[in-house]
C-alpha cells in the first residue's frame, strides 16, 4: 500500500462523484462549452472594437479566465484547468477518432515520439518568455490576443497529428508549464491506490489505452506519479483501469513540494514565473510611464532594452541571487580552501551543485504563486465591471443586450486591496519558509538563505504593489 | 531544564507576536500625528500612459489641490479610497481639491479610456508616508517567524516508484 506521510481523503470513494468523473459526458460538455466561449473570444477579438477593455475577447480571456485560473483553478485544483482546456481538444479528437465512446479506428496521427532533447520543460519556458515579452501588446490588443489563441490551437492540432499523445500540452504550451509546476502546491492529486496491482498488470490500459479509455494523453504511467506536474487530470486512467486502482485525493497543500525533484528546467520555470510577476507588477502596476511605453512598443529600441532587462532578471539575476543567498548556508567557506580563484569556484560549485540547487527551488513555487495572486487581484478589482459592460456589448458596437453596456467604470474594494495583498504575500512567504525548513536539510543546506531571499523578493513585490 | 526552556521559548514567541502586532496597529497613529494642515498644490501633466509627477506625498489633513493638464488625448484622474475624480481635454487643465483625510498609499488611475495601456496608467498618492508598506513588511517578518517557529515535522522520502519504458513522470 502507498505510504502517505499525511492523510489523504479519497474523493472517489464517493460513488456519485466517482460516476460523474468516470463518465465522459460532463467533461465533454464543459469542454464544448469552453470551446464555444473560446471561439466567441477569438471572433470578437478579430471583429470587435480595438479598444481592449470594451472587447469581450480581451475582458474574458485576460480578466475572467485569468482570474479563475490563477485565483481558483491552479491553487485549489492544480491541473484541473488542463482537464477541461479547449485548446488541445480538437487535436485530441482528431488523433483518437472518437469523442465520447472509445472505438478502435486507429490513430489519425503519424504518432511519432517527441524529440528526446525536447522532452522537458525548456520549450515551455521559452514559449512563456516569448508570450511574456509581448504581453503588454497581447493583453491589450484584441486582434493580437485572437491571433495568439489561433496560433495555440493550430500548434496543438498540428503537433497532435505528427506526434503521439498531447505533445503540445506536455512540452510546448506556455500556460501548461507553469500550471504544472504550481499544481504541486494544490490539494488535489490523482494517484494509484496500490502500486502492487500496477506492477503485475500486464496490459497497462492506463498508459496504453483500452476499450474503456484513451491511452494517457500526457504520456504518464500513473504508478510512477510522485507529483502533479505532468498529470493533466484528464481522468482517462480512472476510466480505463480494469482494477479500479486510481483515486482522486484531497491532501494538504504543497505535499509534492516536500519531496522536490531535481530538474533544472522545472527550477527555471519557477524562477521565470517569479521574475515575470515582479516585472509585470512593475510594468503594469507601477507608476513609471517610460517602462510602460517601452514594454508596449514592440521591436522599438526601448522595447529591446526592456527585453534585455526582463531576460536578465528572470534568467540570471533571480536564480543567481538565490544561489548566492544559499551559498553561505551550504557549509562552504569559499576563500578558505585555496587561494586559486578557479579552485575556489570549483569548490563552491561542488558544494551547491546543479541538482541541489534545482531541488532547493521548491520554496520559490509558493512565493511565485502567491505573488501572481496578489498581482492579479490588482487588475481584477479595478477592471471587474468591464465584464458586465462587455457582456452587454461584446463587440463594442454600441449594443446593450443586458442593459449594462453603459455602466460607469468603477473600481471595487480598492480600499481593502492593500490589506488583501499584504496578507496573501505574507502567507506566500510563510508557506515558502515552511517548505524551505522541510527541504533545505535534505540538501545539506540551512534554510536561512531561503528565508532571507524570500523576504527580500516579497518586500520588493510589496513595494511595487503598494 | 527542558520545561523552563520551553517556557522561555514560548514567552519569546509571544513577545515577538505582540510586538509585531503592536507595531502594525501603532504605525497609522504615528503617521496621523496632529499637524497644522497646509494647502498643497500639484500640477500634474498626463500623457499616454503616465502622470508627471507620478507620486504625490502629503500629510494627513492637508488640503490637496491638483491641476490636471492633458498633453495628448483626454485623460482622467481618479484616486482610490477618496473617490476623487477629474478629467482634462487635450491641451486643457482641470482642477480638483480635496482634504487628505485618510492616511496610507492610494492609487491614482486614469478613468477615461485613453488607449490600449489605459488600464495601467497609474500614479500614487501617499498620505503620511507609505504606512501600508511598513505594515506589510512587519507582516512579512511575522510570516517568516511563524513558519520557522511553529512545530516542525521533517518529511521522509516517499517510496520508490514503478516506471515502464523510461521516465514517464
Amino acid at each position: 500500500m502507498m505510504n502517505f506521510k499525511k492523510p489523504r481523503i479519497e474523493l472517489t470513494q464517493n460513488s456519485i462523484l466517482k460516476n460523474i468523473l468516470k463518465s465522459r459526458y460532463p467533461q465533454t460538455a464543459i469542454v464544448t462549452f469552453l470551446l464555444g466561449g473560446f471561439l466567441v473570444a477569438i471572433l470578437t477579438g478579430l471583429l470587435g472594437t480595438p479598444v481592449g477593455n470594451r472587447n469581450f475577447g480581451i475582458v474574458f480571456v485576460w480578466i475572467v479566465w485569468w482570474a479563475v485560473l490563477i485565483l481558483i483553478a491552479v491553487p485549489f485544483f492544480g491541473r484541473g484547468w488542463c482537464g477541461v482546456c479547449p485548446i488541445p481538444m480538437i487535436g485530441d479528437w482528431l488523433q483518437r477518432g472518437w469523442i465520447i465512446q472509445p472505438v478502435q479506428r486507429g490513430l489519425r496521427s503519424m504518432n511519432l515520439r517527441f524529440p528526446k532533447r525536447f522532452r522537458n520543460m525548456w520549450l515551455q519556458n521559452f514559449a512563456f518568455i516569448l508570450v511574456a515579452l509581448f504581453s503588454p501588446v497581447i493583453l491589450t490588443t484584441p486582434s493580437v490576443t485572437s491571433l495568439v489563441l489561433i496560433g495555440m490551437v493550430i500548434a496543438a492540432v498540428g503537433l497532435s497529428l505528427v506526434f503521439e499523445r498531447r505533445a503540445f500540452c506536455r512540452y510546448v504550451c506556455p500556460v501548461g508549464g507553469f500550471i504544472g509546476v504550481y499544481s504541486q502546491a494544490s490539494p488535489l492529486e490523482l494517484r494509484v491506490k496500490d502500486k502492487g496491482y500496477c506492477a503485475v498488470c500486464i496490459e497497462k490500459p492506463c498508459y496504453n489505452g483500452s476499450e474503456k479509455g484513451a491511452a494517457c494523453p500526457w504520456g504518464v504511467f500513473p504508478a510512477g506519479l510522485t507529483k502533479n506536474t505532468y498529470c493533466g487530470l484528464c481522468l482517462e486512467c480512472l476510466r480505463s483501469c480494469a482494477n479500479d486502482n486510481l483515486s482522486l485525493n484531497l491532501r494538504g497543500f504543497s505535499s509534492d513540494l516536500n519531496h522536490p525533484s531535481a530538474r533544472l528546467d522545472e527550477a527555471y520555470k519557477a524562477f521565470i514565473m517569479l521574475g515575470s510577476v515582479l516585472a509585470y507588477a512593475y510594468v503594469f502596476m507601477g507608476t513609471n510611464g517610460w517602462v510602460k511605453n517601452a514594454a508596449y512598443q514592440a521591436f522599438s529600441l526601448e522595447w529591446l532594452l526592456y527585453v534585455v532587462a526582463f531576460l536578465f532578471i528572470t534568467l540570471l539575476f533571480l536564480p543567481g541571487l538565490y544561489w548566492l543567498f544559499n551559498l553561505p548556508f551550504s557549509g562552504i567557506r569559499p576563500a578558505g580552501e585555496s587561494g586559486n580563484k578557479k579552485a575556489i569556484f570549483s569548490a563552491v560549485r561542488k558544494r551547491l551543485p546543479k541538482k541541489a540547487f534545482s531541488a532547493l527551488s521548491a520554496p520559490i513555487i509558493p512565493l511565485g504563486l502567491m505573488g501572481w495572486i496578489a498581482f492579479s487581484l490588482s487588475f481584477l478589482f479595478t477592471n471587474a465591471n468591464y465584464v458586465l459592460i462587455t457582456l452587454s456589448d461584446p463587440l463594442g458596437f454600441g449594443w446593450d443586450l443586458f442593459g449594462s453596456a453603459s455602466l460607469p467604470w468603477k473600481p471595487y474594494l480598492s480600499e481593502w486591496l492593500p490589506l488583501l495583498q499584504v496578507t496573501i504575500l505574507a502567507i506566500g512567504l510563510a508557506w515558502s519558509s515552511r517548505i524551505a525548513r522541510n527541504i533545505a536539510p535534505q540538501q545539506g543546506v540551512s534554510p536561512r538563505g531561503i528565508f532571507l531571499y524570500g523576504f527580500v523578493i516579497t518586500s520588493l513585490m510589496l513595494w511595487v504593489l503598494l | 531544564m527542558n520545561s523552563s526552556k520551553n517556557v522561555w521559548s514560548k514567552a519569546i514567541n509571544l513577545g515577538v507576536w505582540l510586538l509585531g502586532i503592536a507595531a502594525i496597529v501603532w504605525l497609522p497613529f504615528m503617521s496621523n500625528r496632529a499637524q497644522s494642515p497646509e494647502l498643497r498644490t500639484f500640477d500634474i501633466r498626463a500623457n499616454r500612459y503616465a502622470y508627471s509627477p507620478s507620486q504625490l506625498a502629503v500629510r494627513p489633513g492637508d488640503i490637496v489641490q491638483i491641476r490636471l493638464t492633458s498633453e495628448d488625448v483626454v485623460h482622467g484622474l481618479y484616486i482610490d479610497g477618496y473617490g476623487v475624480s477629474v478629467s482634462a481635454e487635450p491641451g486643457k487643465s482641470s482642477i480638483v481639491t480635496f482634504i487628505a483625510g485618510k492616511s496610507g498609499s492610494f492609487r491614482i488611475r486614469c478613468n477615461v479610456p485613453c488607449g490600449n495601456m489605459h488600464p495601467f496608467m497609474l500614479g500614487k498618492l501617499l498620505v503620511g508616508g507609505n504606512v501600508s508598506l511598513w505594515q506589510g513588511m512587519i507582516a512579512l517578518l511575522l510570516g517568516v517567524f511563524a513558519a520557522t517557529t511553529l512545530s516542525h515535522h521533517p518529511t521522509e522520502p516517499q517510496q520508490s516508484t514503478i516506471q515502464i519504458g523510461g521516465k514517464w513522470s
